[in-house]
């Protein structure tokens, strides 16, 4: 299946819900749209049930024979543990706020993408199992029988949407569709439907310390090669350490960026930061191969996997001996250290005691923002030392590009993480233009393949959630001439530039550290030809 | 079809009322009894729902940050919309609940030739929704004067300001005609725009006609067929004084009204009305975003399998040490204890 031209895909885009009612229609699974099945292999390595191969576009999806009673369970031990899964599943009035708020709506059209029937998908299944009204006014009561189909229905759509929340900035009850997925998710995942896209990373995540699977050898020799190329940008090459015991702090970042472009400039980025701070501070940043991944698929699947692999930042910290932790750019981690982490580790870390409250030893900066957890995100940092005159930067570097900004969704709705990297990019680039405001911030979109949706073989779907976005882009595009596309998320970094090339031609995709990088006056360095991706710089083009 | 069920339902109901107490003439049944029950009903419904959330714990702090985070000192914080403190919650609590924030924000997406994207604003559902609820919130405490002796100052202020206008005998009510206009274009949305039509179930009908049915037979008892109003507050005040009695005088209509009353009151708990109790409840508004200042204690944390860095350096160490890693135990005296 090719995924359709831009025009043709856009023109098939209809708002407009069939006559018949949505709990007639049943599921049709479009290639295209859904991510492959999940390799048992990789269930295996984490020790989840039913692991098994099968095929989504099959009739037979080999459910194990009790599958309804594990659903009901499942959905009965959720209902006593989340408070917000029992109040969303109860108190949805359906006024249809959050249809059109959803970028896989919008860009696709299914009805079954708005928010409020994504959940109405698990809620009527709550309905006819749960609640006295729906067992006995079935229908009439929005209750419907647990099915096959419904099973089948839940995956295909519950892994249509990125868990972006995005909805519940508009719901007036804050009903966020995203924790429904996310339970729904965990529910799939006790009859062994995942996709193979989540599932692999998590299994080699949790054996190797990251999602690609890369062994310690080979992170330190990606990231070696980066000094090279650094090197013979600037002439002069970061000595970064690995596994130090006793260094001020530890850095963990997505290893999407030492893998991928472009957030493999982005990590340069970061080397060139912690090799001046040494220089001229004598900072020691160490990075770890064992927490070696900052990303963190395992909340795409369940609670427990998310807390089973994020649980090697604190123990890594611990091992080393480090003052405090500092994260990288990206987006689903940050939410994960952000709102879960350190009340998932509480009952092995308890209070954080042997980390210290974070100080920035050059600013004398207390983050008090982040006194119990004791992580810090690297755009914090990194606007704190600019605001305090502590890095040389020559803004000039980067006057080829024009800019705008992509609020990620985990830092702006489960952060609110908004100022800072704009901070970062005035202080870095000369041209800087926001995107309309229904765009940004709170209210930011989607890049269309977060969540683990970020497959080859679902580029049709991941380019119309990907298009409320990408008009935004286009727009400024068009009237400023903007030609790069800033983010502080690695997955951002892998969607993005796809999504670019496909609806706006000409733009191009940074992370944040990548301006830092190229804006950044390293103590002795030669006069610079090119930027970090190896193009001239401004003035040097004909060189 | 969804809607003329529900409608049917309401005609059902009033039907019911009009027999049994009007050609049945069960005045204490409809007058008395039921009333009771649908308050004790509604009082233990509700109660008993809040004490069900409330027994499901909130195990992770996910409010929703509509705003900058509270950080660095000289970065403006959004207060409001992204709380840190137990006030700044509050007022973003208070912003939700009496004037409907969120709901603010609604936009409607339009598809352009272009292909472009542009997004409308669209507050109608805003504004009518406040229109519906505050009306509905000032009839309700009019109602006080029926259930109180002597009235408060208050119910009577609210009733003079509510019938300011002075138009026709009995005085027209301002939230009478709102509530009619409000409730209408609500249910008219939910037919019109194709969308809400399609997530719309009976039961988001339901409340919309019984509540149209109940304003609607209150209206026409108070200005067409009138009923004896002296009557009505002896019957009232029997009720709230728990000594019920049905004077004479009373007329089918006002039976039909608060047979319909007690349906809501009884069908409240069990519905998405409850979303009353709900927003007050909802994790992703109602918690500060101090996550990384305070940490949150979940009661069901469990033990997990995890991976140690033990066993990762076991599978790896000679990796490692070829590479120039350190390592914690040396190559030589690797144990046989290999995973
Ligand atoms: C704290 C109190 C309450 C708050 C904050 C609140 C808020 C809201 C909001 C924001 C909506 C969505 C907008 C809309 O569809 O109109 C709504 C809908 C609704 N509310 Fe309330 N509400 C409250 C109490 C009540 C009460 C006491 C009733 C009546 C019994 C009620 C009846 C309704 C109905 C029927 C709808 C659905 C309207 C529709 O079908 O479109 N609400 N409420
Ligand atoms: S905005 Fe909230 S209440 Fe309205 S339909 Fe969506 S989830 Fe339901
Ligand atoms: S969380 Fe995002 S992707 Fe999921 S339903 Fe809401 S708006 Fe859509």
């Amino acid at each position: 299946m090719a995924t359709p031209k831009p025009q043709e895909l856009f023109a098939s885009i209809n708002h407009r819900p069939p006559k018949k009612d949505w709990m007639d229609v049943p599921v049709e699974i479009k290639p295209g749209r859904y991510c492959y099945a999940a390799n048992p292999k990789s269930l295996e390595i984490v020790g989840f049930p039913h692991a098994r191969e099968w095929n989504p576009l099959d009739d037979d999806w080999k459910l194990p024979e009790n599958w309804k009673e594990i659903i009901i369970q499942g959905i009965k031990e959720r209902l006593e543990r989340f408070r917000s899964f029992k109040i969303f599943m109860d108190i949805c009035v359906r006024c249809g706020a959050c249809a059109d708020k959803c970028h896989f709506f919008i860009g696709s059209g299914d009805p079954k993408n708005m928010p409020v029937l994504r959940a109405e998908l698990l809620r009527s299944i709550y309905r006819g199992e749960f609640t006295r009204a729906g067992k006995i006014l079935g229908r009439f009561a929005g209750a419907r029988d647990l099915t096959p189909e419904v099973i089948k229905e839940w995956w295909y759509y519950f892994f249509q949407c990125t868990e972006c929340r995005r909805c519940s900035v508009f719901c007036p009850y804050g009903i966020d569709t995203a924790e429904i997925t996310i339970i729904g998710r965990e529910l799939l995942n006790l009859l062994g439907l995942n996709i193979d896209w989540i599932a692999t990373p998590v299994a080699n995540c949790y054996r190797t310390g990251n999602h690609l699977g890369i062994q310690p050898h080979a992170f330190k020799d990606m990231i070696d090669f980066f000094c090279d190329d650094i090197e013979e940008i600037t002439g002069i090459r970061p000595e970064p350490s690995f596994n130090k015991k006793g260094a001020d702090i530890l850095f963990i970042t997505p290893s999407g960026d030492v893998f991928a472009d472009p957030g493999t400039y982005t990590c340069m980025g970061y080397l060139m930061l912690f090799h001046y701070l040494k220089e001229e501070y004598g900072l020691e940043v160490t990075w770890s191969t064992y927490a070696s991944e900052g990303g963190n698929f395992g909340f795409f699947t369940s609670h427990e996997m998310m807390k089973r692999l994020n649980a090697k930042m604190y123990m890594e910290a611990k091992r080393l001996g480090v003052k405090w932790i500092l994260g990288g750019e990206c987006g689903h981690m940050w939410r994960v250290i952000h709102q879960y982490m350190a009340t998932m580790q509480h009952d092995t870390m308890g209070d954080l005691d042997f980390l210290e409250e974070p100080v920035s030893p050059i600013t004398g900066t207390r983050f008090e923002n982040a006194r119990a957890t004791k992580m810090v995100h690297i755009v914090e940092f990194t606007a704190d030392l600019i605001k305090h005159g502590k890095l040389k930067l020559d803004k000039s570097r980067n006057d080829n590009l024009i800019m705008t900004f992509h609020d990620s969704c985990n830092p702006s709705r489960g952060m609110g993480l908004l100022e800072e990297p704009r901070y970062i990019i005035k202080n870095t680039c000369n041209h800087f233009y926001e995107m309309p405001e229904n765009t940004i911030r709170e209210q930011t979109f989607c890049c269309g393949g977060g969540a683990g949706l970020n497959a080859g073989e679902n580029e049709e779907l991941r380019m119309m959630g990907g298009l409320p976005r990408a008009n935004a882009v286009k727009y400024v595009h068009e009237k400023y001439g903007v030609n790069m596309l800033g983010c502080i998320c690695a997955i951002d970094r892998a969607v993005l530039p796809n999504l670019m090339d496909y609806w706006v031609p000409g733009v191009q995709v940074t992370g944040i550290h990548e301006l830092v990088g190229n804006a950044l006056l390293l103590p002795g360095e030669q006069e610079r030809e090119t930027n970090l991706r190896g193009e001239p710089l401004p003035g040097k083009e004909d060189m | 079809m969804k809607a003329i069920y529900s409608l049917f339902l309401v005609f059902a109901l009033v039907l019911v009322a009009l027999l049994g107490a009007g050609a049945g003439g069960m005045h204490y049944l409809f007058g008395v009894i039921i009333p009771y029950v649908a308050v004790v009903l509604f009082v233990a419904g509700f109660v008993m729902r809040v004490i069900r959330w409330g027994k499901s714990p909130v195990p992770f702090r996910i409010p929703t940050t509509c705003g900058q985070e509270f950080s660095l000192p000289w970065i403006k914080q959004n207060k409001i919309d992204n709380p840190s403190t137990t006030w700044g919650v509050i007022l973003r609590m208070f912003f939700e609940i009496v004037l409907f924030r969120s709901l603010f924000r609604n936009t409607r997406v339009e598809l352009h030739d272009g292909p472009k994207l542009a997004y409308a604003s669209n507050k109608w559902l805003w504004l009518f929704a406040l229109l519906f609820h505050y009306s509905f919130l000032t009839i309700f405490l009019r109602h006080m004067r029926l259930f109180t002796e002597p009235v408060p100052g208050f119910f009577q202020a609210l009733e003079s300001v509510d019938g300011m206008l002075q138009i026709g005998v009995p005085s027209l009510y301002l939230t009478d005609v709102v509530i009619v206009v409000a409730a209408t274009y609500l249910f008219l949305r939910r037919v019109v725009i194709p969308q809400v039509r399609y997530v719309s179930l009976p039961a988001d009908y339901f409340p919309l006609f019984l509540i149209l049915g109940i304003v609607l037979s209150g209206i026409f008892m108070r200005y067409f067929v009138k009923t004896d109003i002296v009557s009505v507050k002896e019957l009232t005040m029997g009720l709230v004084t728990f000594h019920p009695r049905i004077p004479e005088g009373v007329g089918t209509i006002f039976y039909i009204h608060v047979f319909l009353v007690s349906v809501l009151l009884i069908y409240f708990p069990f519905s998405k009305l409850m979303h009353m109790g709900g927003v007050f409840l909802s994790p992703t508004r109602n918690l500060a975003n101090n996550n990384r200042m305070k940490i949150h204690v979940n009661p069901w944390n469990y033990p997990v399998k995890v991976h140690t860095y033990e066993a990762y350096e076991d599978e790896f160490r000679e990796k490692m040490v070829e590479a120039g890693l350190p390592v914690e135990k040396p190559l030589e005296q690797q144990p046989e204890n290999k995973e």
